[in-house]
């Protein structure tokens, strides 16, 4: 037996329990030792969105519609998967401005209008109270219920109670002491409420344990778990539909149709769009703006919030079901809510201490959205509502008043106990009409009006304040016509004709079925129209009409906040100056003396500023004074007091374009820094890449110089074990040591010539000289080679050319090096190598052409590069260092000369090079 | 490519994962009341769903914190 002394005792050590948290947070917070900063708090408190709605309406839709519960909480967890894109920039956008609710974020994001920030207000407030009244409905109904233990009564019946005798009125007075106390302590709204949050997130762990509890109760103890469970369940349905085919619409939906899709109550469209409309309030609903953005300590604990709480949402699911079809089996007469399953069955098991469990989950799940939504909701109304209205107006008494302070703490609590009696009224007079999921999702919906202005608004600049007005009108608008005018068909207010045949008898025009649209339920339809008609106003307007200048500004630093460094952003679009006593009274009157000076010696402090050398206040005080204030009453408010003191001159949009375009130049700055980093990239590979062909090099010349020397051994150890040998054969052995010595010289002197070269140490003998005498010599030099492989080779220099400078022996070199490489690649008998001289242009041109193999045309760019050889597929690596045309190109470069080759594989190749003429080469 | 720009990329990939199991037609694939273990098929299925999702991002965010400590390494030694 409970009594109700009991149950209130245990309510009130509960919520004073509740009050020690808060107070234990705010204490520690104070002390700088913050409870709350660390991501598993921050996941537990975004758990504000489970409401009672979650805790009991779940159930009470599962009974109904089957799995279409989960929608409500698949949205969110979808959208926490975006968490880190879409969440962590709206919360970067709000620290950097100070926003402290949505409708500050949707008016400052539209050029700081008061317009769109009351706009939201509205709606917002429209949309939310009767879900705040669902709350305060399901602390009144369980306290009535569990009053009965262990009897179980018919739902509780509160609409002919006097108020002043209601539970609940008290109920809604004790929650707004609770939000006025932990939620208007500072003036600065951007403030956090590390109590507030202390408290909700132990409301959180309550309503999960309780939920788990109820559900292993029923699941494990009731039955013998869940297989067993959906096994009566399915026997019971065959049974039922069995008997009762005539009267099926008085029964409950079968097991079939609640465990599939498309065949009770929803559809597949319905399903979608509850999905979308979960995840737009998961980011739009006031009170998870508070939890996600406000109250933030640290942008990281996003990371692990975001499949944190999922795995929240997850668990408190997994026995809802079971709790339903346990419901529906216990109580097949349906004489019982299902809304109130999840406390009536432990009552009906005669678990006493499970159901006052069960009521205080239901309690946390309750109190913790009402509070958080009334302190987001008073916040929005004081400061897009109320003061920008105040602040325009000119009353005396407010105009004189120095500090402000108190009257918009007044407003604050005002408004906190506006909201709860606007709730409990709501409650109170209409409570009864409505199940407790029509409410919610009509929240939902709307506040995903919202969603175009604020996700276009984040990564979309074109959107306008013009656009931003007329979709959230036009939505709202379709929404009140399929939505809320209906509703008042249940009231009476409106006769049931506007439903089913449409106003004045127009069918198209049916708010159910607007335009004959069909497999719609009333919420998904009326969510469907009202968003389509939204977004395609803010598109079609904001593409048609021009932004303000401080739309534009406001517009860049939303969207690419991650670009601009927060502190200096809006500064850089402010020009006038201000008297600084001016600035520091107008902050004083908002934010109180002491506060103003404390935040006023933070900036000097920071940006080592000594005031008594100031007058004025440039653009950056201005800025920061701006946001401060921002945080106390919000950014439209904030920029009407400010630009009250400054002797501005607005920016025309050229100076604004001009101030784009310089920031746009740092953009550049930084982007040729990154395609800097990027060379150094691409150095860094050749550097590898030649080291590699080092390793070629050096593997090269090895085997190269071990050929001859291995020849030279094995003929001199020939020779020195055989003294007999004859006369002719020794000649021969001499001939060929002689020759592979030469050989083995000529090459370590290329070596030598190229490491010389490299390092610019060459000695280089530079002399007016002729170039046929160089020719000459140098096909001497090699005529043993030419003659050896057999090859005709004719000279062309007849013709005159003048003389030139150069080293006479390097330039022998590089006619050595051209001939003896035609002579490589040209077969022997057959091979033809032509050289010819001649003038053109300033300068003398040397051509030697062969008719060997030719070079493959990819080779041609590289033939010159230190170490390359071509590789012959059937051949293999030819003969040579594969340096002798290096040098040879090193050699004309040195002469400002150029060499180059054509050639087409299979018909020769022709090397040319050119010295220009009457030209002194300079030294290194 | 940044460490916040992977970690977006592998996010909003999941997000389209469960926008496609989550929603019509793959939902009516699973849209049957047959028995698995004695649980029906749908809510199987989309339990099962949300657990993979809610593992795979939190996989996706582990690892791009493991990633920052790699780097951090880098930068020390």
């Amino acid at each position: 037996m409970l009594k109700t002394g009991t149950i209130l005792f245990v309510s009130f050590s509960y919520v004073s329990l509740l009050f020690v948290i808060a107070y234990y947070g705010d204490k520690r917070a104070d002390a700088g030792r913050s409870i709350i900063s660390n991501p598993y708090i921050y996941a537990l408190s975004l758990a504000v969105y489970c409401t009672a709605w979650t805790f009991y309406g779940s159930v009470g839709l599962a009974t109904q519609s089957g799995l279409s519960f989960l929608t409500i909480y698949i949205g969110p967890t979808l959208m926490a998967t975006l968490g880190w894109l879409v969440l962590r920039k709206i919360i970067r956008i709000s620290k950097v401005h100070r926003i402290t609710s949505i409708a500050d974020f949707i008016a400052s994001r539209y050029g700081k209008s008061p317009t769109l920030g009351g706009l939201v207000t509205i709606i917002a407030v429209v949309g939310v109270i009767p879900y705040i009244a669902v709350q305060i409905k399901a602390i009144s109904t369980t306290f009535f219920l569990i009053n009965q233990y262990p009897e179980i009564s018919v739902t509780a019946n509160t609409a002919g109670i006097p108020v002043l005798g209601d539970t609940a009125f008290y109920v809604a007075l004790m929650l707004a002491v609770f939000a006025i106390l932990f939620g208007t302590r500072h003036l600065d709204a951007a403030e956090r409420h590390e109590g507030l949050v202390a408290a909700i997130t132990f409301e959180s762990i309550i309503k999960l344990a309780a939920f788990l509890a109820v559900g292993l109760f029923v699941t494990y103890g009731l039955y013998n778990g869940f297989a067993d469970l959906f096994e009566k369940a399915r026997s019971f349905s065959d049974l039922k539909s069995a008997m009762t085919i005539e009267s099926r619409e008085q029964s409950y939906p079968f097991f079939k149709e609640l465990l599939t899709i498309n065949t009770g109550a929803i559809t597949f469209i319905d399903w979608s769009m509850y999905i979308f409309l979960s995840m737009m309030a998961i980011l739009l609903l006031p009170r998870q703006f508070q939890v996600i953005v406000v109250e933030n300590v640290n942008e990281e604990h996003l990371k692990k919030a975001i499949w944190l709480f999922p795995l929240y949402l997850l668990a408190i699911n997994i026995f809802v079901l079971p709790i339903a079809l346990a419901g529906m089996l216990r109580f097949a007469d349906g004489s019982f809510d299902a809304d109130t399953f999840v406390l009536t069955l432990p009552m009906a098991g005669n678990q006493q201490l499970l159901t006052l469990f069960v009521y205080l989950g239901g309690i946390s799940a309750a109190t913790g959205m009402v509070i958080v939504e009334t302190i987001a909701l008073s916040t929005m109304i004081c400061n897009d509502l109320v003061m920008p209205f105040l602040l325009r107006l000119p009353i005396p008494a407010i105009a004189q008043r120095r500090e402000l302070t108190g009257l918009l703490l007044g407003i604050r609590r005002g408004s906190i106990i506006l909201v709860l009696m606007l709730g409990y009224a709501y409650f109170h007079y209409l409570g009864g009409f409505y199940a407790l999921v029509s409410i919610g999702l009509r929240s939902f919906a709307a506040v995903a009006q919202f969603a175009p202005a604020l996700i276009g608004g984040i990564f979309w600049k074109g959107g306008t304040r013009s656009g931003a007005i007329s979709g959230l009108i036009a939505g709202f608008a379709i929404l009140t016509y399929t939505s809320f005018l209906p509703s008042l068909v249940q009231i009476g207010l409106i006769d049931q004709d506007f439903v089913t045949g449409g106003p004045f008898g127009i069918e198209l025009l049916k708010p159910y079925q607007l335009f004959g649209l069909q497999h719609f339920n009333p919420i998904s339809h009326a969510a469907f129209w009202s968003i389509l008609v939204n977004m395609s106003v803010y598109i079609a307007v904001s593409v048609l009409n021009r932004p303000r200048t401080i739309e534009h500004t406001q517009a860049a630093l939303f969207v690419d906040v991650f670009k601009y460094s927060g502190e200096t952003g809006d500064s850089l679009f402010r020009r006038g100056t201000v008297n600084l006593p001016d600035l520091t009274s107008l902050l004083a009157r908002f934010l109180g003396k002491t506060k103003a000076d404390e935040a006023l010696s933070g900036y000097a402090e920071k940006h080592d500023i000594n005031w008594d050398d100031y007058m004025t206040a440039d653009a950056d005080l201005v800025s920061h004074a701006e946001r401060l204030l921002t945080g106390a009453v919000g950014s439209a408010s904030a920029q009407i007091m400010v630009s009250s003191v400054v002797k501005e001159e607005p920016l025309g949009m050229e100076e604004v374009l001009n101030i784009l375009d310089e920031t746009r130049q740092v953009i550049a700055y930084s982007r040729e820094l990154e395609k800097a980093t990027a060379d150094l990239k691409e150095a860094n590979m050749q550097l590898q890449e030649l080291d590699r062909l080092k390793d070629d090099f050096i593997s090269t010349v090895t085997h190269e110089l071990r050929t001859p020397l291995t020849a030279v051994r094995s003929l001199a150890e020939i020779l020195s074990t055989n003294p007999g040998i004859d006369a002719v054969q020794l000649e021969n052995f001499a001939a060929i040591i002689i020759k592979e010595s030469d050989r083995l010289i000529r090459l370590v002197s290329q070596i030598l010539d190229y490491e010389k070269i490299e390092s610019t140490q060459m000695d280089w003998a530079v002399a007016s000289l002729d170039l046929k005498e160089v020719i000459n010599d140098a096909v001497d030099s090699t005529r043993q080679l030419i003659n050896d492989k057999n090859i005709t080779i004719d000279l062309d220099l007849t013709r005159d050319v003048p003389r030139v400078y150069g080293d006479r022996d390097r330039l022998i070199q590089v006619m050595v090096n051209i001939i003896s490489n035609a002579v490589k690649f040209c077969d022997p008998g057959r091979g033809m190598i032509a050289v010819r001289l001649r003038a053109e242009d300033n300068q003398v041109i040397v051509e030697v052409q062969d008719n060997g193999v030719g070079i493959n045309p990819k080779d041609l760019d590289r033939i010159f590069q230190p170490f390359h050889q071509i590789k012959n597929p059937t051949q293999g690596r030819p003969p040579g260092t594969g340096i002798g045309l290096t040098i040879t190109k090193r050699i004309v470069d040195f002469h400002h000369g150029r060499i180059w080759v054509d050639s087409e594989p299979g018909r020769g190749a022709q090397f040319s090079f050119s010295l220009p003429i009457n030209r002194a080469v300079s030294g290194h | 490519m940044t460490r916040e720009s992977k970690l977006n990329k592998r996010l909003v990939a999941l997000f389209l994962l469960g926008c496609v199991l989550f929603n019509y037609p793959i939902l009516s694939l699973f849209n049957f009341e047959i028995p698995i273990f004695g649980l029906p098929l749908l809510f199987v299925h989309i339990f099962g769903i949300w657990c993979l999702l809610i593992a795979l991002t939190a996989m996706a965010t582990m690892s791009s914190s493991n990633e920052h400590k790699d780097d951090s390494d880098d930068t020390g030694g």
